[in-house]
């Protein structure tokens, strides 16, 4: 087996030294009958390398890839042209197959590109401190949201009906198990609640979207100061991390945290994970804050070096008393994205990002001139709300029969009659004109 | 240090009226390690005897520092919020944690005096 | 130009601070050029702009480099890195073992890379596929009847089996406050308990180094909502009481969540579901080879008994009247939602590369070996470290600090000194039942050779300390990028960002 060096021999000369007669003798703490004594059945046994390839090869092969067709979909995870040169140096061994840096001497590479990526992710979101990275951006919510019940004291949490609704879920979720309470307002398509309404001596935080899970862009400042004003605390989260290279960041809006779904940049849509969460708060909540995080100091020799850092408030000090349970950040997925960042810097991502609402404002314009189509934003990043004249999964289905992988129903995350005809499209640096004209002309004859 | 009285936990007190000066002891620092942040509690806060007053976080460690007397806080030790390495270097004096309004001054009875701690110490060996 | 390099040491002898291959590397905020980019994107076509008035105002922030020097950038800080690819790297507890190549290359394949999570089902019937295979060898290799795949990693995985064990009794109205968690526990068991709400009671260990089955007993009771135990334990040992452990957390109402991260140890030759398992997650990272990349992305999938499966997180795959289907919304029992889309699959299609290509033969190997390697690295040492427990071991070797008494060395210090020989150390001071603990796991991709090399090396530094050489240990490493760090200057005082003004203070 390729994998595994020792050969037979070895195996008799190493089982002398242990002084056991057989490696099955080394399991004879496993209870009696507990221990098998052949391969399981019902499983194949060991494959060369190309018959790999060719088993799961042939599953991709049932796939339509969004390389392969003309694709709108959005909603939190957005395909974006990766640079050739990520995907290369996440592919380093020194990178891919290391370990937590728990010992900094042999790790100033990770712990270094660390220290990058969190000020790059403070810079973004117009935060002061960052941590070196969570699951996803809806973990990454929950785990702000237990943060301000923290800090605040309190146990009850307003959520927007504009956040993703993954991320509404999972807060949910840890609210009634973990014992805080979810005010989850109405869905929120046009852009226009009012949350300040909810607010009062029990709320520990505010969570809301930017741009919104219906794309709508909002200046949250008199939010902020409402939310201030009763005590609690700003959430804001990012689904699409691009927008932050065109849009005001929360950190100037008067967020406290800032949560973000970090994916768009150097990380492949891959079905949903893994991603990268990124979480940025004030300086002064700094010790409150969940996850990993680097810091700078010196060696002996007076050097600049960098360590992980506060660990106290870690689950493997801290054990029961743990700010969180976590104990991994996602860190190949954040070295992708702070490699991409790198390579973008200040121009390329304001470029980037320019291109992507460029793009996706021309292909509003054009989708509104189809008959049975309603563009329900006036304002929008690369993503945006259409209401359709029909069911829009069953529209989603039709226009998957012509190749198009024309949106996300908002019906496929909120299901009923309410959102049932909310159709989100995104579209990205990557969309081209040809692919835009496919779907309006495949929009046409499905809607008509 | 006529005055110093020492609980198990090694948390010292020194009274005066009604007040009471807590910290940890230069046994518990030497344990600890390099001391780098101490969470205060927030003044007025009830504390009871017993139950957690502060958290002194060490690079490898967090330990509680339990209330060694139940009543109210009146007073913290700021300075350490920048110097947090005075509980290293001055235990029981600078490096100070609180200072309680006593509740019942008959909890001081069970806590040890010097003498005593230094022999309570020197069995945990 | 707005910063130069920051001053650099001269200690290494040379004008650049190099030494040799050994180089030197600023922050890229350090590289900055404004305007220059690694990037070259088209044009911005004519268009509306529809950005309610939010444009951003000021700058990020972010420096420029040029793709040349991005490319150097990283290759110099991978430099910096010990890695599995390099040798042996036997962190107790953490599975460092060889990641094949082949998993890479199946997680880029088109038609997986490139999938959005929220496709029409009917155009990713290859994807849920590969997720239902991959759950078809998780739930026959642990001999239980369901898995949730969604969970992002090993302490997610336990988060979600404790989820799923406190929904099952909430539905019988059986609510319960109380886990029994051994002290020998990794923390994440008692931080997730706790997490929920649960109190968490601790059970000590026995002299063997196992779960005390008496004081384990002792403790049951009504309101006791289960165990939370590692088998085989982090002192690298089966838990021979594991059945009657069983039966007794049963018999009291509760249930039994076996933290699985020494999975690797048993697979293929013991299921946990004959073990009285009503939970376990799984990290594929650790005994099916996704790479741990500096700290993660993990995926902890965790397997379930009949009695918790309805209680499972959402969404999961079925196999529906027109191919494999995903339920996103159940309305029925399961206690919710996770995360974000449908799990980590590109760590599902590493762990399904690597899974294929050894078979159920190959796995039985794969445990056989590395509880082998294990032992022989125990055997081998004996003489020179101490032993922390009688008897053999499982996949790592547990040794206490006892033969460095009186060294004036600790466990630190040995480290640290083995890093200068080319080695990554052991895991340091874990358990924590253990004075000192040095936890090795060699795992069965490592060679005899290798190992004899590794076990030369450790009994020599052994040999020094005990030679009374402790001030080389203090010292130590002496040959590295960076030597020993402040880690008290860097609680005390935190910098967890580049700020101008801040770094150049402390460089100077």
């Amino acid at each position: 087996m390729r994998f595994l060096p020792l050969t037979e021999p070895d195996r008799k000369a190493m089982l002398a030294k242990v002084g056991a007669p057989s490696v099955e003798s080394l399991y004879a703490d496993v209870p009696n009958g507990a221990l098998l004594t052949a391969p399981i059945t019902g499983l194949s046994n060991h494959m060369p390398e190309m018959e790999v390839e060719r088993f799961i090869g042939a599953m991709a092969q049932k796939n339509i890839g969004t390389n392969a067709a003309p694709s709108f979909l959005g909603a939190g995870a957005y395909r974006h042209h990766i640079p050739a040169a990520v995907d290369h140096l996440i592919q380093r061994g020194e990178f891919l197959t290391s370990y937590t840096p728990y010992q900094p001497e042999v790790a100033q590479g990770t712990l270094q590109y660390l220290f990058e990526f969190q000020t790059q992710v403070a810079l973004l979101t117009g935060m002061d401190v960052a941590n070196a990275s969570m699951y996803d951006g809806a973990t990454a919510t929950t785990e702000a949201v237990a943060m301000a019940n923290r800090i605040t004291r309190r146990k009850k949490a307003v959520i927007s009906g504009g956040l993703h609704p993954h991320y509404r879920e999972v807060v949910e979720t840890h609210g009634r198990h973990t014992g805080f309470e979810t005010v989850s307002a109405p869905l929120d398509a046009a852009g226009k609640e009012d949350l300040a309404k909810h607010l009062g001596p029990d709320v520990s935080c505010v969570v809301v979207q930017n741009p919104s899970f219906f794309g709508h862009i909002h200046d949250f400042t008199k939010l902020a100061e409402a939310v201030h004003a009763a005590g609690a605390l700003l959430i804001v989260a990012v689904t699409e991390v691009v927008s932050l290279g065109l849009l005001t960041p929360p950190g100037e809006m008067g967020a406290d945290i800032v949560v973000a779904e970090g994916q768009s940049i150097g990380n492949p849509l891959g079905f949903g994970g893994p991603y990268v969460g990124l979480f940025a708060v004030r300086e002064k909540f700094v010790r409150q804050m969940p996850g990993r995080v680097t810091g700078q100091t010196t060696d002996v020799d007076g050097r600049r070096g960098w360590v992980l850092t506060l660990s106290t408030r870690e689950q493997h000090i801290r054990r029961e008393k743990a700010t969180s349970n976590i104990c991994t950040n996602s860190g190949l997925c954040a070295l992708a994205f702070t490699i991409h960042m790198t390579l973008l810097g200040e121009a390329g991502l304001n470029q980037l990002a320019a291109l992507n609402h460029a793009t996706a404002s021309n292909l509003a314009d054009r989708l509104a001139t189809v008959p049975g189509v309603k563009l329900l934003n006036e304002s929008f990043f690369n993503e945006f709300t259409l209401e359709l004249s029909k069911p829009a999964i069953g529209v989603v289905e039709a226009l998957a029969k012509k190749r198009i992988l024309g949106g996300v129903p908002v019906a496929r995350l909120v299901p009923g009659k309410e959102a049932e005809k909310l159709l989100l499209i995104a579209a990205t640096e990557l969309t081209t004109e040809a692919e835009m004209a496919a779907l309006v002309a495949g929009l046409k004859e499905v809607l008509a | 240090m006529s005055g110093i009285r020492f609980s198990k936990d090694h948390e010292w007190v020194k009274v005066d009226g009604d007040i009471a000066t807590v910290g940890i002891s230069p046994y518990a620092q030497d344990q600890l390690g390099d001391v780098v942040f101490v969470d205060l509690p927030a003044i007025g806060k009830k504390i009871e005897k017993g139950k957690e007053l502060a958290v002194v976080e060490s690079v490898k460690a967090a330990s509680e520092v339990y209330a060694p007397v139940s009543g109210e806080v009146v007073e913290v030790n700021a300075a350490l919020g920048d110097a947090p390495g005075t509980v290293n270097e001055d235990a029981l004096g600078k490096g100070w944690f609180a200072k309680v309004k006593i509740a019942n001054k008959a909890e001081l009875d069970g806590l040890m005096d010097e003498a005593a701690y230094k022999t309570f110490c020197e069995g945990l060996h | 130009m707005t910063t130069s390099n920051p001053p650099i040491n001269t200690s290494a002898g040379t004008i650049s601070g190099n030494r040799g291959l050994q180089l030197e590397e600023p922050l890229i905020f350090e590289m900055d050029v404004p305007g220059r980019s690694g990037v070259d994107l088209p044009d911005v076509p004519k268009h509306k702009e529809r950005l309610a008035g939010m444009k951003r105002k000021g700058a990020v922030g972010l420096p420029g480099l040029a793709e040349s020097q991005v490319v150097r950038h990283y290759t110099k800080l991978s430099q910096k890195n010990y890695a599995i690819d390099m040798s042996v790297y036997p962190l107790g507890s953490c599975t460092m073992k060889h990641n094949p190549r082949i998993n890479e290359k199946i997680a880029r394949l088109p038609g997986i890379a490139d999938l959005h999570p929220m496709q029409p089902v009917s155009t990713v019937q290859g994807a849920l596929e590969l997720i239902d295979t991959l759950a078809h060898w998780l739930k026959t290799l642990t001999g239980m009847p369901a898995v949730a795949m969604s969970p992002a990693a090993g302490a997610h995985g336990e988060l979600c089996g404790m989820l799923t064990i406190r929904a099952a009794q909430l539905a019988k109205g059986d609510a319960r406050k109380r886990i029994l968690v051994p002290e020998s526990a990794h923390g994440t068991n008692p931080a997730t308990a706790a997490s929920i709400g649960y109190e968490v009671d601790p059970v000590p260990a026995d002299e063997r180094g196992r779960v005390d089955l008496a004081a384990f007993k002792a403790k049951l009771g009504p309101d006791v909502a289960g165990t939370m135990i590692t088998n085989p334990n982090t002192c690298g040992l089966f838990e021979n009481d594991i059945i009657d452990i069983a039966d007794a957390v049963h018999g009291a109402g509760g249930y039994f969540y076996c933290d699985g991260a020494n999975f690797n140890a048993i697979v293929g030759r013991v299921r946990p579901g004959d073990l009285g398992v009503d939970a376990m997650h799984i990290n594929l990272h650790k005994t099916f080879s996704t790479p741990h990349g500096g700290g993660g992305p993990g995926s902890g999938p965790v397997v379930l008994s009949e009695a918790l499966a309805p209680y499972a997180p959402l969404p999961y795959v079925v196999h529906g009247a027109n191919g494999f289907d995903l339920v996103e919304h159940d309305g029925g029992k399961s206690f919710g939602r996770l995360k974000g889309f449908h799990g980590q699959m590109g760590m599902f299609s590493r762990a399904l590369s690597y899974i294929l290509s050894h078979g159920a033969d190959g796995l039985r190997q794969v445990s056989g070996d590395a509880v082998l390697n294990a032992n022989y690295l125990q055997a081998s040492l004996r003489s020179d470290l101490s032993v922390a427990f009688p008897g053999t071991c499982m996949h790592e070797a547990l040794f206490n600090d006892d033969f460095l008494e009186g060294t004036g060395v600790t466990t630190l210090d040995f480290a640290k000194a083995m890093i200068d020989e080319g080695y990554h150390p052991m895991t340091m001071y874990f358990p924590l039942v253990v004075h000192g603990a040095l936890l090795m796991e060699p795992t069965e991709t490592e060679s005899k050779d290798g190992l004899d090399r590794y076990i030369e090396v450790v009994q020599g530094l052994a040999r020094r300390a005990k030679a009374g050489d402790a001030a080389y240990f203090h010292g130590a490493p002496y040959h590295t990028p960076r030597r020993r760090l402040d880690e008290t200057l860097a609680a005390r005082q935190p910098i967890l960002r580049w700020k101008p003004e801040e770094t150049k203070k402390a460089a100077e």
